[in-house]
């Protein structure tokens, strides 16, 4: 009943681009002025940041206005294509996390970097790395892309691989309804021309298999039964009031019932389990994991630097869509690797297809935290942990990954349209695992909605504080050596971050401060 | 002995999906504060109806999920309406104020009936209307909360809104700047953000109505521990309404 806002959009940005690189048309038109466009982009890319323009989109935004071929021509170019990955959560994680895992195994790679997940942010990114020839120096690029952008750049770049996690009721404001999102990567997945990876678990996601085409491979990563209450599905999150609970104790314990929210929602075995899953998550260890790889019998362990059993099933996705790349690169290469000139592209890709999984697990184990996902500050003597929550299962997630014991919590939430305007999501999130630590500080725009929140999970909070950089300041500093978790939104994430490298040094995400 | 008071919310797995778990939350909780005895029921669609109900709260959902419940709502449609006529206080939110009315027309002519509870009807737009919003009503004073729905819903005659708002393109259509609707002790509404939790007034009102149907009269029995937490969500949602009303669209 409620009107697809998002289709209608992505249909006006399809006819939009429908003179430009479509589907079937393998060169695309390269207008006269085609040759100055990296020069041009070049030039308004240093012109903005001399300004303090500040967006870094903006010369992406010249570059496509002059020369809407450019994306097309230039990823066009690369001889082991593209890798787009999408979904609602984990994004930018497990982009990091491909990139890293091929760059280490020897790939030239392109990724956008973090937070730039739409079609002009991934022209700004490539202004930034082609030569002025036009010239894009990598094997492949794995780029991120925001769910609605995705179908907008797959109208024009029809990607090798995609690499689909999950779709979860995030900023519904923004997207209308999660099964329009699950339709917007139908698209991409109808797409792809090589090997779509789609996670087993989430059934919205492993039934985009039945719209993939029939030339193009669907893989699949997934989780051993005993790590899927930590992944409720977004049906589970329907009933966060614990209404099995209420039930069962029928009136004896009333005050109780409403707010005692189960600990680890169970989700129901989902009918997808007999899918075969390329890589499945098996273990989480204290900074260990467990992958099982198909055809091998027994599953492989190795350290991990991140932190948060759904940073680990992102690594199991990554693993998942490398290995598709791998077997793709097998088999189109010519020459052993030691026989191929040092350096050269038969050398690379070589080397990367025949890297075994010992390799594949140590690259894993490499990887480090993304911005604001699970990346660790020291300030006085104290880790403080930044944990970005951008929607309910996110934020469920990661209370359930980052026991709060013996650490200080402060939540910021801020309601820019980068955070979610809509303050609804914050009931849909189970708070109760905060209650026998109880919440330090709370910050944020929307920091008495927050307590608000809280309060009626029976969680307590210490101090609300309205003046974000303040409350950071006395949070981080307060109790020094004692352990701290700051959850927050976007924008109160760069925000929190500006404010914490006044204390120390904080490195730069690539997305400003 | 203790005074049971029973909840019911109405298809929680398929119709619930801005935070409207917050509204069954707050009535649970301040039910409870009051010292009634809150029992909960999830109905869904099969499920059997419980044997007393004295409020009913349901929320919006996505086009599968009101496909989901169609059928279950229209064989429930008597009994919900004789509930209404009775008195029995309800809140509807977004999707199912939609069906509580006459019908919903989309965009492309197809037409699907509701169970008319509400004097209502819905007609779909390209232009979907969303933002924060703040509507005035006498009984409940200012009403602060987020509306994100395509549909216009216009009233009939007899059918009260919830509340008026103070500008164009808000509102049940964008044109009349009424809200939500009102009849017997049913409110349908857009509002959510969630509703209830920035206005308790409505939470108690909905209360107030069921306790007194139930009991004849609604007599608060409070330790003076739950008066106080009470006063204490009171304040905080003092403070999160001033902060909404403050922000822009």
């Amino acid at each position: 009943m409620a009107q697809d806002q998002t289709q209608d959009q992505t249909e006006a940005q399809q006819q939009n681009h429908d003179d430009s690189a479509a589907a079937n048309t393998p060169a695309p038109k390269r207008p006269w002025n085609a040759f100055a466009t990296p020069l041009v982009g070049k030039a308004v890319r240093e012109a903005s940041r001399l300004l303090h323009h500040g967006g870094s989109a903006f010369p992406g935004k010249i570059a496509e206005d002059i020369d809407p071929g450019f994306l097309a021509r230039t990823l066009g170019q690369l001889p082991l294509g593209v890798v787009l990955v999408s979904g609602t959560n984990g994004k930018t994680t497990t982009t990091r996390m491909v990139a890293s895992l091929m760059a280490d195994l020897g790939l030239k790679v392109f990724t956008n970097p973090t937070g730039s997940n739409f079609t002009r942010g991934v022209v700004s990114a490539l202004l930034e790395q082609v030569t002025l020839s036009g010239k894009l120096d990598a094997d492949i690029a794995v780029l991120e892309l925001d769910e609605a952008y995705a179908v907008h750049f797959v109208h024009q770049v029809r990607p090798r691989y995609a690499l689909l996690l999950n779709v979860m009721r995030d900023q519904l404001d923004r997207f209308g309804e999660i099964d329009n999102t699950a339709r917007l990567l139908g698209h991409v997945a109808e797409a792809t021309d090589g090997t779509v990876v789609l996670n087993r678990e989430d059934p919205r996601i492993a039934a985009l298999a039945s719209v993939t085409p029939a030339h193009t491979k669907v893989q699949y990563f997934g989780l051993a039964d005993d790590l899927k209450h930590f992944f409720p599905s977004d049906d589970d999150m329907a009933t966060t009031v614990a209404v099995e609970a209420a039930e069962d104790a029928g009136s004896a314990e009333p005050a109780t019932a409403a707010t005692q929210s189960s600990a680890s929602p169970a989700s129901a075995p989902q009918s997808t389990d007999t899918l075969p899953a390329d890589v499945t998550l098996t273990r989480v260890g204290d900074h260990e994991a467990s992958f099982l790889i198909s055809g091998e019998s027994q599953p492989r362990t190795t350290t991990v630097r991140l932190e948060g059993v759904y940073n680990l099933y992102n690594a199991a996705a990554a693993l998942a869509v490398v290995r598709a790349v791998q077997a793709d690169a097998r088999a189109a290469a010519v020459a052993p690797a030691a026989t191929a000139r040092t350096g050269s592209l038969a050398a690379r890709v070589s080397a990367f297809a025949e890297a075994d999984a010992d390799a594949l697990l140590d690259a894993v184990s490499r990887v480090t935290p993304a911005f604001g996902r699970g990346e660790t500050i020291e300030v006085n003597g104290s880790e403080i942990q930044l944990l970005l929550v951008k929607n309910p299962m996110g934020f469920r997630l990661s209370l359930g990954s980052f026991p709060p014991a013996g650490h200080e919590t402060m939540i910021i939430i801020n309601d820019e349209y980068a955070d979610g305007r809509d303050m609804s999501w914050l009931w849909d999130v189970d708070f109760t695992s905060l209650r026998e630590t109880g919440v330090a500080m709370v910050s944020g725009t929307r920091a008495w909605d927050m307590a608000l929140r809280l309060e009626y999970d029976r969680v307590t909070v210490e101090q609300t504080g309205t003046d974000l950089e303040s409350a950071v300041k006395q949070f981080a500093t307060a109790n020094p050596g004692v352990p701290k978790h700051i959850y927050c939104t976007y924008t109160a994430m760069l925000r929190t971050r500006a404010e914490l490298a006044k204390l120390t040094h904080v490195a730069d995400a690539g997305v400003g401060r | 002995m203790e005074n049971i008071v029973d909840v019911m919310s109405l298809y929680p797995k398929d119709m619930n999906i801005y935070g409207d778990s917050g509204n069954v939350l707050v009535v649970m909780r301040r039910l409870a504060l009051y010292g009634y005895a809150p029992r909960l029921h999830a109905y869904n669609q099969g499920d059997d109806w419980p044997e007393h109900v004295d409020i009913i709260l349901g929320g919006g959902g996505q086009d599968t999920g009101q496909k989901k419940i169609i059928d279950d709502l229209f064989a429930r449609a008597n009994q919900l309406r004789d509930l209404a006529a009775g008195g029995t206080p309800m809140l509807m939110i977004c999707g199912l104020f939609q069906l509580f009315g006459e019908y919903f027309e989309t965009v492309d002519g197809a037409r699907l009936d509701g169970i008319r509870v509400l004097g209502a009807y819905t007609v779909g737009q390209e232009k979907r209307m969303i933002g924060n919003l703040v509507e005035h009503s006498d009984d409940f004073g200012d009403i602060i909360g987020y509306e994100n729905h395509s549909g216009q819903t216009f009233l009939r005659e007899g059918t009260a809104p919830l509340g008026h708002v103070d500008h164009d393109g808000t509102g049940n259509n964008g044109e009349d700047h009424t809200e939500g609707a009102r009849v017997n002790n049913v409110i349908g509404t857009y509002m959510h953000g969630s509703l209830l939790p920035k206005n308790p007034a409505i939470a108690d009102w909905l209360i107030r109505q069921a306790v007194i149907n139930r009991y004849g009269e609604f007599e608060p029995d409070q330790t003076s521990e739950q008066m106080f937490e009470m006063a204490r969500l009171d304040a905080l949602a003092e403070e999160a309404r001033k902060v909404a009303a403050a922000r822009p669209r």
